[in-house]
């Protein structure tokens, strides 16, 4: 089987771009400087203030799925130009950029994994391609990883990450958050488990489809949420926002996660989960 | 009609309408005949509005579809139906005013209509706060719903918001979760569902009452991911660019249709809806009984699996 190899390609040119290559790391938060060997087997969790480094869909795999593997599907789908868009690039520019900076063909990567031995249909999305922005290409891929898991009666897990709708696709995508939603009530008719693990940031279309719609709803320390950015609001109101406004932290006070987990912790916790929801 | 109420473009037509009215005033108080005169001024106006408005931008468009005169829910309700008893709240929380709903009848027939609500002078629009929605107005629309469903009567919506609202309180009640649940639940909802979009069609915010059987578009309305405002702040760093950014969206009727995403534009009276608000309704409820017409012959089950399939099909990708 063809293990994953686009991946793993992407793994080292993202590696290049959001996290410093030094012997050293400072943490954006807490500012403490630590060994980068330290931080990567931390998996890039700041040892001082837990801060989670954002860290691209390869390592995610890499951690979370046993022996690092997934059997992936749908690695060729590829953004098309149907409104021939245009800002300050052209929309097929802005595609070939990212693929070439990113190393993978868009925004998420799906396939079938295994956790603690129990096979899952699996989705990671990832921010380094357009702000991780669901357009046709990530709406079809998570259909299919929905579909994927009626077909063969598995879990459903996906790792959300997106700053939303991709604007360059309009009515495109929006129709995405309709088509994903509508597949997860087919899912949910065959009473099988779905658990949605929120990164920072998932906000917008994202968030209001398919991240929102896990039975279970799990999220990293500290990650951005929501619905409209906090741009946006802020403007809006026209006053400053609250501290902790909108991070997961604010959304599970206000009962809208069913649980924080530490980036560390995330593989055990979803394999309990699965042992409770997977009933078959 | 103040001048707030003209657009730009509109103001040559409206010259020349005025022109028409006092010449017949004029006419009928000195007691003579201009009927030729006026007769060639109404050919002249109708031609003059068919150049400007086959020519229109599509930020021209948009203009229309917020039009200060354009029929909105209420309008349309009034226009189209009977016996209409407006229900309030969603169980949980309060009341949202943005969205109004509520059992009518569309020619004798029963239904569950459900709709955004614009307010037309400052009071009734900060009452209706600009047609856009909060977390308990996405359920308090679902809970209208699941009634049709349970009475087993077809669902009729209209759209017209420009956007879920971007706020506190909205985030604190989870507005994400709530536009969510409705596109989980609207897609299996065992009633016909038709959805019109009379005006603005925002992002989720239009799309949190918007998955449905058929869904048409009045000719001047839009309907996008993001408002062009919103999109030329971000993709431009500058709203200035609306214009262009409405240009990019790709966000009118007969976008839309190119596109394959909606199932038919409703035309709309020469000039636009706001010009004869009881043609548009008309327009629009010939369109609404024909449909109901369509999907009340199908079994439940085909009902389901079409509409599922016509969401499940949209985007264009390579592979």
């Amino acid at each position: 089987m063809d293990w994953f190899k686009k991946t793993k390609t992407g793994l080292s040119a993202q590696a290049k771009k959001d996290i410093p290559d030094g012997l050293w790391t400072k943490c954006p938060e807490c500012s403490e400087v630590i060994y980068t060997k330290q931080l990567e087997a931390r998996l890039w969790v700041c040892p001082e203030c837990r801060y989670h480094f954002r860290i691209t869909s390869g390592k995610y795999i890499s951690f979370l799925l046993d022996d690092g593997r997934l059997e992936e599907y749908d690695a060729n789908l590829v953004s098309k130009d149907p409104l021939r868009f245009k800002d300050s690039k052209k929309y097929p520019d802005r595609i070939r950029g990212a693929i070439e900076k990113s190393g993978l063909n868009d925004a998420v990567i799906c396939g079938i994994g295994k956790i603690k031995g129990v096979e899952i249909s699996f989705a990671i999305m990832d921010f380094s391609f357009i702000g991780g922005s669901m357009g046709s290409v990530v709406g079809e891929k998570i259909a299919r990883a929905i579909e994927r898991a009626i077909d063969r009666g598995i879990p459903l897990i996906i790792v959300s990450c997106s700053g939303g709708a991709r604007m360059q696709e309009s009515i495109l995508s929006l129709m995405q958050m309709a088509k994903t939603s509508a597949l997860l009530a087919k899912l949910a008719e065959k009473r099988l488990p779905y658990i949605s693990v929120l990164t920072n940031p998932t906000t917008a279309g994202v968030m209001a489809s398919y991240a929102s719609l896990g039975d279970l709803i799990i999220a990293e320390p500290k990650a951005l949420l929501g619905f409209a950015g906090p741009r946006v609001i802020q403007q809006t109101i026209g006053q400053d926002l609250p501290p902790g406004f909108q991070s997961s932290e604010f959304f599970k006070e206000k009962g809208f996660l069913d649980k924080i987990v530490e980036r560390s912790e995330l593989r055990d916790t979803l394999a309990l989960l699965l042992e409770y929801t997977n009933h078959r | 009609m103040n001048d707030r109420q003209i657009l730009d473009f509109e103001k040559p037509i409206a010259e020349l309408e005025k022109k028409i009215s006092d010449m017949k005033d004029f006419a009928a108080g000195a007691n003579i005949t201009l009927d030729s005169e006026i007769t060639s001024l109404e050919e002249k106006v109708e031609k003059l509005r068919h150049e400007i408005f086959t020519g229109l931008t599509r930020w021209q468009k948009v203009q229309l579809a917020r039009h200060p005169r354009r029929p909105y829910t209420l309008d349309y309700i009034q226009l189209m139906m009977t016996d209409f008893v407006e229900f309030h709240g969603d169980r949980y929380f309060a009341d949202d005013k943005a969205v109004v709903g509520g059992f009518a009848k569309i020619d004798g027939r029963p239904i569950m209509v459900v709709g955004q609500q614009k307010g037309r002078d400052t009071k009734a629009k900060l009452f209706r706060n600009f047609g856009m929605m909060h977390p308990e107005g996405y359920r308090k629309a679902l809970r209208l719903f699941k009634l049709a469903e349970k009475f087993n009567r077809p669902v009729v919506i209209m759209i017209d918001t420009p956007g879920a609202y971007p706020g506190i309180g909205a985030e604190e009640r989870g507005q994400a979760e709530a536009i969510a649940r409705n596109l989980r639940e609207m897609a299996v909802l065992k009633v016909p569902i038709v959805i019109i979009i009379i005006g603005e069609g925002a992002s989720g915010g239009a799309l949190g009452i918007g998955v449905g059987d058929r869904v048409f578009m009045m000719q001047y309305s839009w309907y996008s991911v993001i408002s062009p405002e919103g999109c030329a702040a971000i993709l431009w760093r500058d709203a200035a660019h609306a214009p262009q950014a409405a240009e990019a969206l790709k966000l009118t009727s007969e976008d839309l249709m190119e596109l394959g995403v909606i199932d038919g534009i409703i035309p709309e009276p020469p000039g636009g809806a706001h010009n004869d608000h009881r043609a548009a309704a008309l327009a629009a409820k010939n369109k609404i009984m024909e449909t109901l017409g369509e999907l009340e012959k199908l079994p439940t089950e085909q009902l389901l699996a079409e509409r599922l399939e016509k969401f499940r099909k949209i985007g264009v990708y390579g592979e």
